[in-house]
């Protein structure tokens, strides 16, 4: 089973994060794993994207051109990748940052207010959770009580508030996805 | 028996192979003197340029590295950062050291590495035949400065004293010369006095020797002395820049 | 062995060189290998060692001479322009013998060029680059864990054999991040062993007669008779890394195999996924991915020729550098077609199975 991620946005907003976090996560589950940011001028402010790949057997190519799973925070993200997700494929879209959406019927697309999500619950930067919790809530891609470990592990003592909104904001995103 | 005057310790046996009249078996001396009255051979490396004392690597009586040109101070500073137990110092000629390898010696310098830098400038690139230097003087005639050094088209001579002095970090800079037996003298007291401060880790020290090439400046060794003093001192005049170590030392 | 860690190539080669005793490093930033200069200007310092961010990368190459003179463990690191400005002190290393470590993370040129991952240099790094009758032991990492397993692959070399060790890597391996594994850091004892094992030509402190010795760290013999005899010294000293350290994997190859891909770095990555699918549609293909490009595997690409291998394929991010080996290892036997995507741009597995369908 290999299930190949593109994470995508604005510089700043953490889609790189996401990656990372699923990534760690898959290697705590002890699955193969690689990350493969774009790199450059992106990061100041233009389209950031990774590639992240999630897999039983060794990853050959950590490229990924036709994702499993795309996420979306912002428009361009949708309209670069969207057309590109694998049939049968799951999208899911910051509808704060993504006025149109994807024409295809052939995926699954979970749109959700991603930002104000974020917002309401304390914090724009927990946004990168709230999506990890959607592809929770949506696919068996891994654990939440991994990633847990890891932010209680990385935050309990350093900063206990932001642990306890990133928790939140996983949760929130498990019940999206599992309502939609 | 008494001993009064002997080669250094810290020179091998060879024969220098510096032209007749040349002021490099002179520097040669005064530094290995002064290490040997440091006490500090044991613990010396030194390194090497490319240029007319390319072999000063078989000369010094310690363990020493020949670097690419221009690239002794950055040698050095490896060596200083690999062996912090020992002391080292660069020995480099003007061509070596102000035109290929200027970005070294100035960054060198303003690291403030625990470094000596001995600099010897005779306005003239000796070893590949008597080419022009960034220290040569204007109007001066070389192999390739054939009508002249024209400054309006090349530039002035580089003054590397007063280039490094503009910087915060080093710790000692003097330019001395090698023109007469006073001179030579005052010259052996501003190199112990730079490697007392190596010995002492106190900082990045530098000394210029004003010298002379009669080979190529087509000179008798006594001609080259006093064409030196005439036409070097107005560019290149004997001082003590910084002394970090002497109270209001300058 | 640890616990796995997720890490960037670029780090996990720094953090894999100071497990293997290197406490010098001397470098200048370039994109894309900053990470490993930003690593090491945290790390060195915790583990009791140096780093000095460098005016350029021809004193960064020099520093590392300095040191490397000395008998340490040291390394510099660099993308493809800054790795042309090294060469210089590369051929000088080795001219004058010296155990060092060079991390090249490939980008696009030549020139600038650009900053995406790349494989231009292969030329530069295995065919000389500096001046002089030379040559360097070079390893191609292909995943982030081999990458920083040859950071002490290269300095047990360089130790062994006196010589400059290259590691020839790129910007997808630099920039991605992979579970690595890490060996233990050397302990004391072993750091200390280290320390000595150059005793009997590097610069260490004297002593008095008649013990006393006179090392000369030197590339410079002026009398051609002497000159001579080095550069034949040099020479056994390549054939001897030639019959010993040839490195190579070889992927799903088989007897019956039809293609053979040759391929190293990332580029072989790539084709892996390319032949794991075209195994699965019935095509018999296998793949020889060199891990060190000098000394080269021409003996593994000959033996591979078995009758049935009709053509092989060559996949490179450049124009076609390494193919120039793989057809001197074939000897006109078999067709050997090219596959190369230049400019930072990779190719899909798809256009390597669409190549082999092709053929």
């Amino acid at each position: 089973m290999k299930t190949e991620l593109i994470c995508s946005g604005f510089g700043g907003q953490g889609a790189l994060t996401v990656g990372k976090f699923l990534a760690k996560a898959g290697m705590q589950e002890g699955k193969n794993v690689s990350w493969l940011p774009s790199y450059g001028p992106e990061m100041r402010g233009g389209t950031a994207n990774v590639s992240t790949v999630i897999s039983d057997t060794p990853i050959a190519s950590p490229l990924v051109t036709n994702p499993d799973i795309l996420v979306a925070l912002n428009q361009p993200s949708i309209d670069k990748f969207g057309p590109e997700i694998r049939p049968g494929g799951l999208m899911i879209a910051n509808t704060d940052m993504c006025p149109r959406k994807l024409e295809r019927d052939d995926i699954d697309a979970i749109y959700a207010p991603m930002s104000t999500i974020a917002k309401e619950i304390g914090s724009a930067k927990v946004l990168n959770m709230v999506a990890i919790g959607m592809i929770i809530g949506k696919k068996n891609l891994i654990k939440y009580e991994t990633i847990e470990a890891d932010l209680t592990a990385f935050l309990k003592k350093k900063n206990p508030d932001l642990l306890e909104g990133n928790l939140k904001a996983i949760k929130k995103g498990i019940e999206i996805g599992q309502n939609s | 028996m008494q001993v009064i005057a002997k080669r250094p310790d810290s020179l091998t046996d060879l024969n220098f192979t510096y032209c007749p009249g040349c002021t490099h078996g002179i520097s040669h001396r005064l530094i290995a003197e002064a290490i040997d009255e440091l006490d500090l051979r044991n613990k010396m490396m030194g390194v090497a340029p490319v240029g007319c004392s390319v072999f000063a690597y078989k000369f010094f009586n310690f363990d020493m590295a020949e670097a690419a040109h221009g690239r002794a101070p950055a040698v050095a500073t490896g060596m200083k950062r690999a062996r912090p137990d020992m002391h080292v110092f660069t020995y480099q000629g003007d061509g070596d050291l102000a035109a290929i390898g200027t970005a070294e010696i100035v960054h060198a310098a303003n690291r403030g590495e625990n470094i000596s830098i001995f600099f010897v400038n005779n306005a003239i690139y000796g070893m590949t035949g008597g080419q022009m230097a960034p220290t040569t003087l204007p109007g001066m005639k070389t192999s390739t400065s054939p009508y002249g050094r024209d400054e309006q088209d090349i530039g002035y001579p580089i003054a590397a004293c007063e280039l490094l002095d503009s910087l915060r970090a080093p710790y000692y800079i003097e330019r001395v010369s090698l023109l007469s037996p006073q001179d030579i003298i005052k010259a052996k007291r501003a190199v112990l006095k730079a490697l007392k401060y190596n010995k002492e880790n106190r900082g990045f020290t530098f000394v210029e020797f004003v010298s002379t090439c009669p080979t190529n400046w087509g000179m008798t060794p006594l001609d080259a002395m006093k064409w030196a003093k005439e036409n070097m001192y107005p560019f290149f005049p004997v001082k003590l820049f910084r002394d970090k170590g002497e109270e209001g030392g300058k | 062995m640890g616990e796995k860690v997720l890490m960037k190539g670029n780090e996990a080669v720094a953090e894999a060189a100071i497990r293997a005793g290197c406490r010098h490093y001397f470098a200048y930033p370039i994109t894309p290998q900053s990470e490993l200069i930003e690593y090491m200007s945290r790390m060195m310092p915790k583990a009791g060692g140096t780093f000095v961010q460098a005016e350029s990368e021809i004193a960064a190459v020099n520093m590392v001479y300095g040191a490397a003179g000395c008998g340490k463990r040291v390394m510099t690191s660099s993308s493809s322009p800054g790795i042309s400005l090294k060469m210089e002190g590369i051929s000088y290393l080795a001219g004058a013998e010296l155990p060092a470590v060079i991390v090249n993370v490939q980008r696009g040129g030549p020139g600038l060029g650009d900053i995406q991952p790349a494989q231009g240099d292969y030329f530069q790094a295995t065919k000389g680059g500096g001046h002089g009758d030379y040559r360097m032991p070079v390893l191609a990492p292909s995943t982030v864990q081999e990458f920083a397993d040859m950071a002490d692959l290269a300095f047990e070399l360089g130790d062994k054999y006196r010589t400059p060790v290259m590691i020839l890597s790129d910007g997808l391996l630099g920039q991605m991040m992979e579970p690595v594994d890490f060996k233990p850091r050397k302990t004391e004892a072993e750091m200390e062993e280290l320390d000595k094992q150059h005793f009997d030509w590097c610069i260490h402190p004297n002593q008095d007669e008649p013990n006393r010795h006179h090392h000369e760290i030197n590339s410079l013999e002026i009398d051609p008779l002497i000159l001579e005899k080095h550069v034949i010294h040099l020479g056994e000293k390549f054939d001897k890394i030639e019959a010993n350290e040839v490195r190579y994997e070889e992927y799903k190859l088989t007897d019956d195999c039809e293609y053979l891909i040759v391929a190293f770095g990332t580029a072989a990555r790539i084709a892996k996924s390319a032949i794991d699918e075209l195994n699965v549609e019935g095509v018999k293909i296998g793949m020889i991915r060199p891990i060190t490009v000098w000394p080269y595997p021409y003996e593994a690409i000959r033996n591979a020729l078995t009758p049935k291998i009709k053509k092989i394929l060559v996949t490179e991010l450049n124009l076609g550098q390494m193919i120039e080996d793989v057809k001197l290892a074939v000897e006109g036997k078999v067709p050997v077609e090219f596959l190369g995507k230049v400019g930072g741009i990779l190719f899909t597995p798809q256009e390597v199975k669409d190549k082999i369908k092709g053929m």
